[in-house]
């Protein structure tokens, strides 16, 4: 295992955190609160006292996200920029679209995703060919095209977020309101996620296997989008017309998004294995990171996954004691993500009381995915019930 | 986490105790429940009986239903499932949390050497100050780390005893009794005391669709019922006490304590036509108060008044008056008739095919739906409709949908009237074309004329003299001839339209000659229809001297288009919607929960739990202090549970830091 040498000194400072904190923090932090009191003056009339709550909030965890992973800061910052930049050229028109240059290739938020989508394939094959040539230079571009990729994402949903409000006033909402919006949230949260333990672990070699569910995600969305149309804006029901929806949701693909992270871990880890078992020598010599080390990264993303998918859970219990009446209705999408919370309570269980570890609990991770994708996709397309916001 | 085995034979109890707070239980039922819970979600829940008949056939139903399988989270076997949990964790609380209270206090300052010597993490050697001089040295060190310190002083040593993290156990304890404390908090808000009277036949729900105030007593629950859920519907400007309790395929009543008013129910709808906000306008009416309390809710706003919460659950119509023109559409001795009606109405109709039932459905105020020229991106307003069936005597209905006003298409306007015989299929629009005066009557008329057997004769009869005397023929027979089969074609082409004379045809003439035959046949049919339809001018009183104008030659051919699908459309009359009254009524949800408060703290328990389980790590570390001649000896060990990888570093670092600590001065 190795640890880059700016977190060695990190770690070996024994100050306390807050003197920790250098002029670029500081700076940071100011940028974000200017950031969101700006945000606020401008559009409070449009908020309720929960929206600037959540407003604050956001801006707190910004600041503290920042001040311990340090990327988060260039990359709000670019997709601070580009969004402005697209704002800016938009003005107060949505026809401008069609005939300006920057949005109509690179910055309206469908162009935004399409590039978002590219660059996310691209360094899916990428990381691959990095993995098996062994190219530093090569991983080092991957990495750059994924940080790219989910910079255009989020511009994407940044700038789609105000398009709604373009397209018809009425129309406005956060873009976390379809199957279409959250299938590229779910792909920036998973990125990110991947990229902390990137740079934790200081390996590519799971690249490849991470990106690749991003890689499927996008499949979907360019499907959905180009078969459904789905990437129309449309009107909010009178269900989703909440503030609990910017909570809920980007909470629950928090979950969504550590899961299939855990579960492409698990994929890499029963790589690993196979490999030692065919070829017990070559074990030092695999790109692929120590078994021990693989098991540990999934254990801890499924306990962040389950740290927040109970978050999400309960928040949208609450939210539907608000919208439905009762907070608990055994609804199909409620009753699926019960399943997926117990499933993980025991996988849980499973690894840190009877300290089951390995191959067993890779696979068991594995299925978890698929019973997440059910709970977040099938539910939709196949049962019916009060949550059908996200219908194929 | 086993408790150490005891060496005489455990108790009985001892053994329950020990299956119940097993580890392998607490994971069969987690599955469990997960598994179970996937039956509810596959087979929809709590559809009408009728349904499950439909869809299983009566054996498989009757096992179901047994099963409990139509209501399964209410199903006795689910119920075991989850109290078995809640009592698996109940005794894993029960047997862990002391001893975790106790560790999180306890600072374990006997450790042998050994001991220390055998953990994960242990580094030695030795510094040169005395003891008295490191040790509260090495104690500021760890506590600027965040450890908490005590040391001790044993026989020829010291030993400090450091620990962080702690409240780590205080997470097992948190999320471990949350999910005891929600299931209980679900229990008294669900429906098991409703379903205990059930079975002990305290009450019985009713099936059939009466009013409230007819339902037997048998079916009402007591005011004092403390949670619920129900359903009532309100149309505007009426109130209600009571609301209705799904219970399988029937229902209970659930009388108030007080009664909601619906003043005003209000959609807003987003220029697409999908609706953008549901409001009610609710006066509560309280026995226990003088003035009554005014509130609008709407979805996402709920009024909780007095522990009761009234959410905007649906709407519906209340009851819409409809004024309405019924104009015959195969009889025309028939006169119009003036029928007042209301949605949720029933009326007996004496018909030419018999007596029939209008049952009125539906009545919507505006229709925006995709305009005609652009259905992918242009939505218009069709104006209102309203929805109806009509019923056979022997019990078969068919399903109308009239518009109000006509509706443009291809620059005409027609009323449109959708037909269907079951509600699976899309409606079948009949197009009957407006007059210049916007109005079916023209049509109608003519429709009319078609089928005035006396008055074709008499038209025909004049069409027919008036061609032959410009061809100067002079031949009576042959005027009476084709003057008959001009009337013969009329009421075929009434009948069945031009498919009609097609088949007649085919019936009657050898293949050889019906081209010729259907040629006459038309050239006959125009000339007479167009006839019919110079008639139907002249009486309005439309100038034809100089020929038809374009606008009522194309509503001609409209209008024949529209009679040739009369037979499909199958209704004996056309019911035109003159004016209306719209009520709505709104669909309010009723709930009382007591347990909510008691899920909402199992809720923060879970939610704080979780994280200090996964992200409040657990560290102990220990130094022993031996002096060795002017040495002193040092052992430091640690341990780290869970994250054994993480310590490693941590420790690393904690030993290099402690280190320089003890030899500052």
């Amino acid at each position: 295992m190795s640890v880059t040498h700016d977190q060695m000194l990190q770690e070996l400072d024994e100050r306390p955190f807050y003197r920790r904190l250098g002029a670029f923090d500081w700076i940071w932090a100011l940028l974000v609160v200017a950031g969101s009191i700006y945000a606020w003056w401008h559009y409070h009339t449009l908020m309720d006292g929960y929206e600037v709550a959540i407003l604050a909030g956001t801006a707190v965890a910004l600041v503290a996200w920042g001040w311990s992973w340090k990327p988060v800061r260039p990359y709000t910052l670019a997709v601070a920029a580009v969004s402005l930049f697209a704002v800016w050229l938009y003005g107060s028109d949505i026809g401008v679209r069609d005939s300006n240059f920057f949005l109509q290739y690179l910055v309206a938020s469908q162009s935004a995703i399409m590039w978002m989508s590219a660059l996310y394939v691209l360094a899916t094959l990428t990381y691959f060919f990095a993995t098996f040539t062994r190219s530093e230079f090569s991983g080092k571009v991957a990495s750059a095209m994924t940080w790219s990729a989910t910079v255009m994402g989020t511009v994407g949903l940044m700038v789609r977020w105000r398009e709604s409000y373009l397209v018809n006033a009425d129309f406005g909402h956060i873009p976390v309101s379809n199957l279409y919006e959250v299938f590229i949230l779910f792909a920036v949260i998973t990125a990110l996620l991947y990229l902390f333990y990137e740079r934790k672990y200081q390996t590519r070699a799971l690249g490849g296997f991470v990106l690749l569910v991003i890689s499927a995600a996008v499949a979907f969305l360019l499907w959905y989008s180009f078969d459904r149309g789905a990437h129309e804006i449309e009107p909010l029901v009178p269900a989703l017309q909440s503030y609990w929806m910017k909570i809920h949701v980007p909470a629950n693909f928090v979950g969504y998004g550590a899961f299939a992270l855990a579960a492409m871990v698990g994929v890499a880890y029963l790589f690993r294995n196979g490999q030692e078992r065919r070829n017990p020598q070559a074990a030092g010599s695999s790109v692929l990171p120590s078994l021990e080390l693989l098991d540990d990264v999934m254990y801890k993303s499924i306990a962040l996954g389950f740290a927040f998918f109970t978050v999400a859970t309960i928040l949208g219990a609450l939210w539907a004691a608000e919208a439905w009446g009762g907070y608990w209705s055994w609804d199909p999408k409620e009753t699926w993500a019960l399943i997926v919370w117990l499933n993980y309570a025991a996988w849980l269980h499973m690894r840190l009381t009877k300290g089951w570890r390995g191959t067993p609990m890779a696979w068991w991770a594995i299925v978890g995915l698929f019973i997440t994708l059910f709970a977040f996709l099938g539910v939709n397309m196949f049962l019916s019930g009060l949550h059908s916001y996200g219908e194929l | 986490m086993k408790s150490p085995a005891q060496r005489n034979i455990p108790s009985r109890g001892t053994i329950l105790l020990e299956f119940l707070g097993s580890m392998n239980l607490a994971i069969t039922l987690l599955v469990t429940v997960a598994i179970a819970s996937v039956v509810g979600t596959v087979l929809q829940q709590n559809q009408p009986y009728q349904d499950y008949i439909i869809k299983f056939g009566p054996f498989w139903h009757e096992v179901f239903k047994s099963l409990g399988l139509y209501d399964v989270y209410a199903a006795g076997w689910f119920l075991v499932i989850l109290t078995f949990l809640v009592i698996s964790t109940s005794v894993c609380i029960y047997r862990n949390a002391p001893n975790m209270v106790r560790e999180m206090r306890q600072f374990r300052t006997r450790v042998q050497a050994v001991s220390l010597r055998n953990m994960h993490q242990v580094q030695e050697w030795h510094a040169d100050a005395p003891v008295d001089t490191l040790e509260p040295r090495y104690r500021a060190w760890l506590k600027q780390r965040g450890y908490k310190t005590r040391s001790a002083d044993h026989d020829d040593h010291r030993l400090i005893a450091a620990k962080k993290g702690s409240w780590n156990r205080l997470g097992y304890i948190f999320t471990h009794s949350a999910i005891v404390v929600i299931c209980i908090g679900g229990l008294v808000d669900g429906q098991l005391p409703i379903r205990v009277k059930e079975m002990i036949g305290q009450i019985q729900p009713e099936t059939r669709d009466i009013p409230a105030s007819q339902v037997p007593e048998i079916s009402w629950l007591p005011e004092s019922n403390p949670s619920f859920r129900g359903n009532v519907t309100i149309p505007e400007g009426g109130r209600a006490g009571v609301a209705f309790l799904q219970l399988r395929d029937g229902y209970l009543v659930q009388p108030l304590p007080f009664t909601i008013e619906l003043k005003d129910f209000r959609i807003e709808h987003y220029v697409t036509g999908q609706p953008k906000s549901f409001e009610s306008d609710l006066v509560i009416h309280d026995p226990e108060r003088e003035q009554p309390v005014e509130a609008t809710i709407a979805v996402n706003h709920p009024l909780i008044y007095e522990g009761y919460a009234i959410y905007q659950a649906s709407f519906d119509d209340g009851g819409s008056g409809l004024s309405l023109q019924a104009w015959p559409l195969d009889h025309p001795e028939l006169e119009t008739q003036q029928v007042e009606a209301a949605v949720f109405e029933s009326l007996e109709v004496e018909t030419s095919a018999g007596r029939q039932t209008l049952e009125f459905e539906s009545f919507r105020p505006f229709n925006v739906n995709p305009a005609p020229e652009d259905p992918e991106r242009e939505f218009r307003n069709f104006g209102p409709s309203f929805t109806y069936r009509l019923r056979s005597a022997q019990g078969e209905a068919r399903e109308y949908e009239n518009y109000m006003l006509p509706v443009a298409l291809e620059g005409r306007k027609f009323f449109l009237s959708g037909v269907r015989d079951n509600p699976n299929q899309p409606f079948f629009y009949l197009h009957i074309p407006a007059d210049p005066a916007g109005s079916p009557r023209r049509f109608l008329a003519f429709n009319a004329l078609l089928r005035d057997q006396d008055r074709v004769r008499e038209i025909a009869a004049e069409t027919v003299g008036e061609t032959f005397s410009e061809l100067r023929l002079q031949e009576p027979g042959m005027v009476e001839e084709v003057t008959a089969t001009m009337g013969r074609l009329v009421r075929m082409f009434a009948r069945g339209g031009f498919d009609g004379i097609v088949e007649q045809v085919e019936a009657t003439v050898p293949e050889d000659r019906r081209m010729q035959v259907m040629d006459a046949y038309m050239k006959v049919l125009r000339n007479i229809l167009s006839a019919l339809y110079a008639e139907i001018l002249r009486a309005e009183g439309v100038d034809i001297s100089a020929g038809i104008n374009e606008r009522d030659s194309r509503f001609y051919e409209d209008a024949l288009n529209a009679v040739t699908a009369l037979p499909m459309y199958g209704s004996p009359f056309f019911l035109q919607l003159e004016s209306f009254d719209h009520v709505q009524a709104s669909g309010l949800q009723i709930t009382r929960s007591p347990g909510k408060s008691v899920v909402y703290l199992g809720f923060t328990l879970l939610m704080i739990g979780v994280f200090m389980m996964f992200y409040v790590r657990q560290r102990r570390v220990w130094v022993w202090l031996q002096p060795q001649l002017d040495q002193t000896q040092v052992i430091m060990a640690g341990s780290g549970e869970r994250d054994r990888r993480d310590f490693e570093r941590e420790f690393t670092q904690l030993h290099q830091g402690i280190r320089r600590a003890g030899e500052t001065d």
